[in-house]
């Protein structure tokens, strides 16, 4: 078996700048190793609304990618202020984000639904005041 | 119908492009200001339609690969925007038009909407 290819960004808060740039780079690799194109897509939104969501909520954090055989695994890892009540945060429409996010044309409510709509596991951890940790899984051959 | 033509149906100006946008075909469009809305439910290939102008539409085309995005109403991009666009190899067209408009013309010549998928099953 081949060894897993691991990728991992630092991400800037409040950078709207150069958000997504990581998320680019995660999905032109999975492109470069041959991973079919519908797989590439789920994982290029995940990345994407877990980047954005550091940017915006959790004053940055850790994105990280790593993919293996048969799966991809997408995490981020914040010092942010947490969320307190995840099953509102997963309801489409609820969102606690600052107008600039919502100039930008986030902040609509719909990032982690989205994240997890395209993950086949989807783990979300958080405590208010320390953090957040999200895991997103997608296998290649279902 | 293809970039070129679809440009002229919409008085777009074409900025950001060196490639010849007759052979880029736009079968699909998806209107929408909310970028989560359109990760969530813009089919691949769209041609993305919207009156926001800021660096992050690009990218969420980007992320997509979508074949290239309208701002209407006259809305300048910014040059970060711009710049991106132009990184990325993504036509950007500038049409006067209201969205409104854009999206009558486009449909009356023959363009689909954009497939909305239903969630996922778990």
């Amino acid at each position: 078996m081949a060894a897993p290819v691991c990728m991992e960004y630092r991400i800037e808060g409040n950078n709207f700048m150069v958000a997504g740039t990581a998320s680019n780079n995660i999905k032109n690799t999975l492109k470069m190793l041959g991973i079919q194109s519908d797989v590439c897509r789920r994982a290029a939104v995940i990345a994407y609304e877990a980047e954005i969501n550091l940017v915006i909520h959790a004053n940055g954090g850790i994105l990280k990618a790593v993919i293996s055989e048969y799966k991809l695994e997408i995490s981020t890892e914040d010092e942010g202020p947490g969320i307190p009540n995840i099953d509102q945060a997963m309801t489409e429409g609820y969102t606690t984000a600052s107008n600039q996010a919502r100039e930008m044309g986030f902040g609509a409510g719909m990032g982690l639904p989205n994240i997890k709509r395209n993950s086949d596991l989807f783990e979300i951890e958080s405590t208010p005041g320390v953090g957040t940790k999200l895991i997103s899984t997608v296998f290649f051959n279902k | 119908m293809n970039l070129k033509e679809l440009a002229e149906l919409i008085n777009a100006e074409v900025i950001t492009s060196d490639r010849d946008l007759s052979e880029i075909t736009v079968p699909f469009a998806y209107a929408c200001d909310l970028m989560s809305d359109v990760l969530a439910f813009c089919s691949p290939g769209s041609l993305l339609l919207t009156g926001l102008t800021n660096i992050q539409i690009v990218r969420t085309a980007q992320m997509l690969d979508l074949p290239a995005v309208v701002f209407v109403r006259g809305k300048i991009p910014l040059e970060e925007t711009v710049n991106l666009a132009k990184e990325s190899g993504i036509p950007v067209l500038l049409s006067k038009y209201s969205l409104y408009e854009v999206c009558g013309r486009l449909y009356a010549a023959g363009v689909k909407p954009s497939y909305v998928p239903q969630p996922r099953e778990a």
